[in-house]
């Protein structure tokens, strides 16, 4: 079992959460002439690393607030987690 | 090569079983290699062997990070089938079957195909409609497809529950009569055995560190025990190719997650086919040694660890008891994980890459077993003969630029969804 800490809520069980991929990923500008491939980058390329891992968590069981969580995808230790809309390091 | 038969059981009977031949050498790597295949599992194992089945190119090295059948080869649920309603991917998966029909003959390895059916369960009139319209397009392509109702199912598997007070009622169920089982660890070893008598050197405890890239061309792996130079380089790393992808430099789409899988005690016969509930994300066949064989869902999150997380496999056996509630009286004897190749369709990647000499067989998701052999004939004429085969030309890496996707399952990119 995961115990996620919600910046809002504190720690919680993984039961509460629903994953939502890579948080790194960005979506191409609006109102900007977008190629091709920037559309296939940012649907389907994944870097997918072991190791360190920035990643959206949805508290959906929760406050229903979307958060990042940097964990690390071999060992599954959780290092810091942030808001949505907070920076990240 | 020792053939293996009845013969030379008895015979070796009389020397209390001490002098059998080794079935695979363990020879150190030479210098340079026509063809390098990184992966000792199903796939690379059987790719080596089609290299020089088929091809006759027989100075082929197979590196392997950890041990001959270590990784997901011997951790699926050994599940055989074809049930697809693509057209890529169901002639693909049939040829495949022809291939695991001949397999222990070709290997004179008993791989213990059991072509014992499968069924995927339907809980509703929709779902009916939509398994009748798989099963016709499986027909006709060749594939045999039943549809079953209720009272058929019932007839076949006695034992779910065909109760009134459930979620999830049996509708019916498509079958592929054809499907079944195969000991997974015989494929393995026997394509590692034909291989090394054909001269194919499989190099284990060997871990690939980087890749040297020569304007644009492929001329060798660096390695835990050495730089070894090579013309072409296949890559069938299921599970691991995203880390080899980063020595590369490319980024591929597809994310790394962890399914798990379990047995139980084993029981006496009592479920002849293989059974996927697919409502309630569970799935089960009985071993020849009696265990359940069960699994589901992904853990949910991208994961390396190869050892799965409690509430996925709590998930897993609620939804299975609700199915088949006698598996709560059972005991579990081991579960395990292994980490899959997520592709963002959900269909496999066998092709050439941007780099010359550089090939490409990943993004297995839930099927790398079954497709075993299928996708080292396939994988082993794309690098013998720089071109993809028919078979596998749907499964291009390029298929997500020009929106060619197969999405036989219309998981789309969210493979934690599925």
């Amino acid at each position: 079992m995961l115990y996620i800490f919600c910046p809002h809520c504190g720690s919680r069980s993984q039961n509460e959460f629903a994953y939502g991929g890579d948080a790194t990923v960005k979506r191409p500008e609006l109102n900007k002439e977008i190629s091709d491939q920037e559309w296939n980058n940012f649907v389907y390329l994944r870097k997918s690393p072991r190791g360190k891992h920035l990643e959206l968590w949805h508290h959906i069981s929760g406050c229903r607030q979307w958060i990042k969580v940097e964990r690390d995808t071999s060992t599954h230790e959780i290092f810091k987690t942030y808001k949505a809309d907070e920076l990240t390091e | 090569m020792q053939k293996y038969s009845v013969f030379s059981l008895i015979k070796n009977a009389f020397s209390d079983h001490q002098n059998w031949e080794v079935a695979w050498k363990d020879p150190t790597p030479k210098k340079e290699y026509d063809v390098i295949i990184i992966g000792g599992g199903g796939h690379g194992l059987a790719t080596a062997y089609y290299l020089a089945k088929e091809h006759n190119i027989t100075n082929v090295a197979i590196i392997e990070k950890g041990w001959i059948g270590g990784g997901n080869v011997g951790r699926n649920t050994t599940i055989i089938r074809s049930n697809y309603m693509h057209d890529d991917n169901a002639l693909f998966s049939e040829f495949g079957m022809d291939l695991w029909r001949k397999m222990s003959q070709d290997l004179n390895y008993n791989v213990m195909f059991s072509p014992r059916g499968i069924i995927n369960l339907a809980h509703s009139d929709a779902q009916m409609n939509a398994y009748s319209r798989r099963g016709n397009s499986m027909r006709l392509n060749g594939i045999d497809a039943v549809l079953l109702n209720r009272e058929e199912v019932q007839k076949r598997i006695p034992m779910a529950d065909f109760s009134d007070n459930v979620r999830f009622p049996i509708f019916g169920g498509l079958m592929q009569p054809s499907a079944g089982t195969a000991r997974h660890d015989a494929v393995a070893w026997g394509y590692a055995r034909q291989a090394d008598s054909m001269g194919v050197d499989i190099i284990q405890n060997c871990e690939v560190t980087g890749f040297d890239v020569n304007n644009g061309k492929i001329v060798g792996v660096r390695t835990s025990r050495g730089d070894i130079k090579a013309k072409k380089v296949g890559l069938c790393v299921a599970g691991s190719t995203n880390i080899l992808a980063e020595m590369l430099n490319m980024t591929l789409p597809i994310e790394t997650h962890l399914l798990q899988a379990c047995v139980s005690e084993p029981v006496k016969p009592l479920l002849d086919h293989v059974v996927t509930f697919g409502a309630g994300h569970f799935y089960c066949s009985q071993s020849d040694k009696g265990e359940m064989v069960m699994g589901g869902d992904l853990d949910g999150y991208n994961s390396y660890s190869q050892r799965g997380n409690l509430p996925t496999l709590q998930h897993v056996l609620t939804e299975g008891i609700a199915m088949f509630p006698f598996l709560s009286k059972l005991k579990m004897l081991r579960t395990w994980g292994g980490i899959m190749d997520m592709s963002m369709d959900g269909s496999p990647i066998i092709d050439k890459t941007h780099i010359d000499g550089l090939y490409l067989n990943c993004g297995w998701c839930y099927g790398g077993f079954k497709a075993t052999p299928a996708s080292g004939w396939t994988f082993a004429h794309t690098i013998a003969q720089d071109r993809v085969h028919e078979l596998n030309s749907g499964y291009s890496l390029n298929r997500f630029n020009t929106g060619d996707l197969i999405d036989e399952k219309g998981l789309g990119t969210k493979t934690w969804i599925s």
